[in-house]
């Protein structure tokens, strides 16, 4: 494995399927009364959000206090940054207050990156403005492999605004990655000129994909940047892409919903078909903390430059 | 290389080490946890033999320590993980740990970590097929396949059916500096105790 997670480009076919299988195991430890093993004992890892989120940063949280690090979590309101400090001032603070890890959110496409040359310790990308957000495409595929048992040949829709998605761009390089088959949904507007070049096809009518798909994948609307004008309103696009009971109907039997939240319902998703059994919206949310704690866990179980420090038994 | 143990050895400790359990600690309350990837194998072996000699089915479960290793961090690679499968309540049971092969302790003391996090066991057993000495923590076997003289760079290896395709046991003669880590100074004991003085000593 790569020393950072900053794009679902770092990890091969193979990582990811490790990543998976490690995820699997500490989906258990999440059933016991004790959640919690003492694996990652001693490390730190910092939660750095510049952005509001919920489910991410407690994810996080939870996934690193599970492995018994100590976790640092930092918002961007009341803190210094409210004072002007800037991102590298912030970072080597942390850095030098010993942090092993640090998970960053920010609305600066490649900040993670950039992070990386500032600090040693390992970066994992929670979301980085409209470029990428690797983790929740890695608990998506686990979300898949465990509900429909393989990725391989996975006929998965992501519909939705696109363009501006980082969850889009992730999920859709790691199933091509995996060899499912992608197929990007929405308004011409919302769709990225250069999707072709992911490896994926492209469609802008939902009614003519759904009977074909084992996985439909709503993406929220971000009704903030409605008066941008991408598209006409948001009640034409809940008519033209939103997942209603007739849409519903139209899926195979067995296939699976997916929605990485928050969700807006009545826009893309109508209020019960998120409460569908083939609905797997909080199981994304629980598989989140496992496929979170093995990525921790290989990122810093490993003899890493902190590794050296850290204490036997 | 020398083959310590052939499959029909491995079959006569196994069956030994069955009545020895079901002797000492009875069928009630018993529970086998084997530890993987090997010690699962070997436990259900043991449950089978035990329900042959006394009729009772005794539960078994299956251990991954990894999160509870205490060199986590050494190796340049996060250590491989399985699954931990215990499909019951460990308190109040008499839990027989079974592992392949008993070395310095060290995968005793994880296991025994773990499953005081999954409950609180009446007491806890160990049965391993080969103990080869070399303990560097206060820990024995109540039952034990054999006992095999080693030297501390041998590696011994237990093989069995399910995972190797085969019964047995072997010691490979050691190369040199399989021990991990040295032991670091002890500050304040390694260098002259006050600056100044040290140097005229």
């Amino acid at each position: 494995m790569n020393e950072h997670l900053l794009s679902m480009h770092d990890v091969t076919a193979e990582d990811v399927v490790r990543i998976l299988d490690t995820a699997e195991s500490f989906r258990e430890v999440g059933t016991r009364v004790i959640k919690k093993v003492p694996a990652l004992r001693g490390r730190t890892v910092v939660n750095l959000f510049y952005e509001n989120s919920t489910r991410t940063r407690i994810s996080f949280e939870l996934a690193a206090k599970r492995l018994s690090a100590d976790v640092i979590n930092f918002a961007s309101g009341g803190s210094s940054v409210s004072k002007g400090e800037s991102l590298k001032d912030t970072a080597l603070t942390l850095q030098a207050m010993g942090a092993d890890a640090i998970v960053i959110r920010h609305s600066s496409s490649g900040s993670p990156y950039q992070l990386t040359k500032w600090v040693r310790g390992h970066v994992l990308n929670a979301g980085d403005g409209t470029h990428e957000h690797p983790t929740q495409a890695l608990l998506d595929l686990y979300t898949m492999r465990e509900r429909l048992g393989r990725l391989e040949g996975l006929r998965v829709a992501i519909v939705g605004d696109v363009l501006h998605s980082r969850v889009a761009r992730s999920l859709s390089f790691g199933l091509v990655k995996m060899g499912a088959d992608v197929t990007l949904v929405g308004p011409a507007t919302l769709i990225p000129p250069d999707a072709p070049a992911w490896g994926v096809q492209v469609s802008h009518d939902v009614d003519e994909v759904l009977s074909k798909l084992d996985v439909c994948y709503l993406l929220r609307v971000q009704t903030e940047r409605q008066r941008l004008e991408y598209f006409p309103s948001v009640r034409e696009y809940a008519r033209l892409f939103g997942l209603n009971r007739a849409r519903v109907g139209l899926l195979p039997e067995g296939s699976l919903i997916m929605h990485p939240g928050p969700m807006n319902r009545g826009v893309e998703i109508d209020s019960d078909v998120a409460d569908l059994p083939q609905s797997v919206i909080e199981d994304q949310v629980t598989n989140g903390i496992a496929v979170r704690m093995a990525l921790l866990y290989l990122l810093l179980g490993g003899r890493g430059e902190s590794g050296e420090q850290a204490s036997r038994g | 290389m020398s083959r310590i143990l052939g499959p029909d050895d491995v079959r006569r400790a196994l069956a030994r080490i069955a009545h020895e359990i079901v002797e000492r600690e009875h069928t009630d309350g018993l529970v086998l946890v084997g530890i993987a990837d090997r010690g699962d194998h070997l436990a259900f072996r043991l449950s089978r033999e035990i329900s042959k000699i006394e009729g009772a089915e005794v539960p078994v479960g299956v251990l991954d320590i990894t999160f509870y290793r205490d060199d986590i961090g050494l190796s340049a690679e996060a250590p491989e993980v399985h699954e931990t499968r215990i499909p019951f309540d460990v308190s109040g049971r008499t839990v027989v740990l079974v592992d392949d092969v008993l070395f310095t302790g060290r995968t005793i003391r994880a296991a025994m970590d773990a499953l005081m996090d999954l409950g609180r066991p009446r007491r806890i057993r160990l049965a391993v097929l080969v103990d080869r000495g070399h303990r560097e923590l206060p820990i024995r076997a109540d039952f034990v396949g054999k006992n095999v003289p080693t030297q501390l760079a041998d590696d011994v290896r237990v093989m069995i059916t399910e995972v190797d395709g085969e019964d047995g046991a072997i010691v490979q003669e050691g190369s040199t500096g399989r021990r991990l880590t040295e032991a670091p100074p002890i500050a304040g004991h390694e260098a002259p105790a006050i600056a100044g003085q040290g140097e005229s000593a």
